[in-house]
């Protein structure tokens, strides 16, 4: 994994910087109406850190402290992810068209 | 290895489609569920790709999180989001400094530059973060004063505690084996997270909650490139962007520059607060109960809300709602005036509203609403101040001044619930206060309103 040369390095800076323009063009059409769920909902996504832990949990150099911290990291981001979700929905219930 | 990648691709797509769902009403629920699936495409695609060690203990892991996020998810009360918001920002930024620093040890003592570089830019980000999200939390739950803790040179202080920290990154980066280093680097941040965020006062939460949502996105875009995870990129970079969006929309709203909501120590001045106060001592302001309130209500066919943060203290919303039942029973219509930085985070007044179930076609932006003003009867403003205060337009040297209000002294009558004469979070005496048609009524905003709405069903 360390053997990968600049090349990679170029590649994730495409994908940095595209995701990037296009998450700014999205939010900036997100309703204002939507401000609150849609942080929880991003909340949620940054809780993607879950991938970062098992990638490390698969490396060959694992002491006991770095075992800790990735399963302390992996609860925390457990916490973000459920309750991210599950906040997202409730609110969004709560959106209501006029009754006719 | 390959599956896995192409499973990451359907997951970034969902996760991209889910911000675009988001957009509107209507679609937002599908937004959700998109992110939903996205989540667990990347976990299962992830797992299988890679040789998980100590798999029963990230199990366990998994399911104390969840244990932990369930009940707090089904029991935050609406008024609560803030800080609950500010509160998960914390754990997410914590989780990847964490991480980084998992991945530091792994590598060590042979990190080449850029990685070093990129995880201890990383690892400052993710402490700053997480310690700035704990004080926000504190704030927004009046665990300490939300007013800004500032003193002579506090910035200078806050940015060289931070000058140290990337000047000690700088010397990981050529020595990465000092492994000492890394422990002076999460301190340096931590405090630099706090100091930053004590400086910054409570009205100024939603742009610091958003600010602290894009370092949060930032840092995992950062541990995405260490570990080259392209889905780690994406969503981190896609959560990023949007912070920074709304935290630009926040300061928009205010006219401020975000250096300004950072650094400026803004609703601190004690010069602005005095300054007020002798100011309410040579005008006189017309103090109306409820009922005077209501028999003005009698007749009327058009009548503007102007929440603000005061409505969430006083849990109002209810109240609000069985005024504008009865007054719509009675073919008045009621609107909602919402300024964008309303409340403590973006969007807070419109979840609160939409809470009791008042139909979002009735919740109108700052643009929408304004041109109603005129036609109004009445506005009504409900634990708001800074947002009504027409010196924003004309008084150049008021600190509102340029900031984009609502025209609520355009309406033939303005009703100003308040618990006192206290001035708003920017500590300017309010005008709105003074003009011939406003009626200020002292009181709790729930009791207020409580009031008129049962003198109303007498008359």
């Amino acid at each position: 994994m360390n053997a990968l040369p600049a090349n990679h390095i170029a590649i994730d800076l495409l994908v940095f910087v595209l995701s990037a323009f296009l998450g700014l063009e999205l939010v900036r059409n997100v309703s204002r109406l939507l401000h609150t769920p849609l942080m929880s909902l991003t909340n949620a996504i940054s809780s993607v850190s879950v991938v970062a832990a098992l990638i490390v949990m698969s490396e060959p150099r694992k002491t006991d402290s770095i075992v800790l911290l990735t399963a302390v990291a992996t609860a925390l981001a457990f916490v973000n992810l459920v309750s991210g979700f599950m906040i997202t929905e409730r609110i969004l219930k709560m959106f209501k068209k006029e009754k006719k | 290895m390959l599956s896995a990648s192409y499973l990451h691709i359907f997951s970034a797509a969902l996760f991209v489609l889910s911000l675009k769902w988001m957009g509107e009403v209507k679609t937002s629920r599908y937004g959700n569920w998109s992110a939903i699936l996205g989540m667990v495409t990347a976990i299962v695609a992830t797992y299988l790709a890679f040789p998980v060690d100590h798999v029963p203990l990230m199990l366990g892991a998994a399911i104390v999180g969840s244990l932990i996020g369930i009940p707090i998810a089904m029991n935050v009360p609406m008024t609560a989001v803030p800080q609950q918001t500010a509160i998960s920002h914390a754990f997410g930024s914590l989780s990847v400094a964490l991480l980084g620093v998992a991945e530091y040890y792994q590598r060590v003592p042979h990190v080449d530059p850029f990685t070093m570089a990129v995880l201890s830019s990383e690892i400052i980000l993710g402490f700053l973060t997480f310690m700035g999200s704990c004080i926000a939390f504190a704030k927004l739950q009046e665990l300490i004063p939300g007013k800004p803790f500032v003193y002579k040179g506090s910035n200078a202080v806050s940015l060289s505690v931070l000058g140290a920290a990337v000047a000690l990154a700088a010397d990981l980066v050529l020595h990465p084996e000092r492994q000492i280093l890394i422990f002076a680097i999460i301190a340096l941040a931590l405090v630099f997270g706090f100091s930053l965020v004590m400086s910054i006062g409570g009205a100024d939460m939603p742009t610091v909650i958003a600010i602290l949502n894009s370092f949060a996105g930032i840092s995992a875009a950062g541990l995405g490139f260490v570990l080259s995870s392209k889905i780690l990129v994406v969503a981190g970079t896609l959560d990023g962007a949007s912070g920074l969006i709304l935290a630009i929309i926040m300061s928009e709203a205010m006219n401020r520059s975000f250096v300004n909501v950072l650094f400026g120590g803004f609703g601190a001045a004690p010069s602005g607060s005095s300054g007020a106060a002798a100011n309410h001592q040579q005008r006189s302001v017309k103090s109306y109960l409820p009922e005077d309130v209501a028999s003005l209500l009698d007749g009327a066919r058009l009548v503007v809300v102007v929440p603000g943060y005061g409505m969430a203290v006083a849990q109002a919303q209810h109240a609000v709602k069985e005024l504008s039942a009865i007054l719509e029973s009675r073919d008045c219509k009621v609107r909602y005036a919402i300024h964008p930085v309303a409340g403590r985070m973006p969007g807070h007044m419109n979840v609160l509203l939409a809470e009791v179930q008042i139909p979002y076609s009735n919740l109108l932006e700052m643009d929408e609403v304004n041109p109603l003003f005129p036609e109004a009867d009445m506005t009504i403003v409900v634990g708001a101040n800074d947002v009504v205060n027409p010196a924003a337009r004309t008084q150049t040297d008021s600190p509102l001044y340029g900031m984009p209000i609502l025209d609520a002294d355009k309406s033939r009558s303005v009703v100003f619930i308040k618990r006192s004469m206290n001035p708003g979070f920017a500590g300017v005496d309010n005008d709105l206060f003074y003009l011939p048609q406003t009626m200020m009524v002292f009181g709790d905003a729930k009791k207020v309103i409580t009031d008129i709405t049962s003198a109303l069903k007498k008359n």
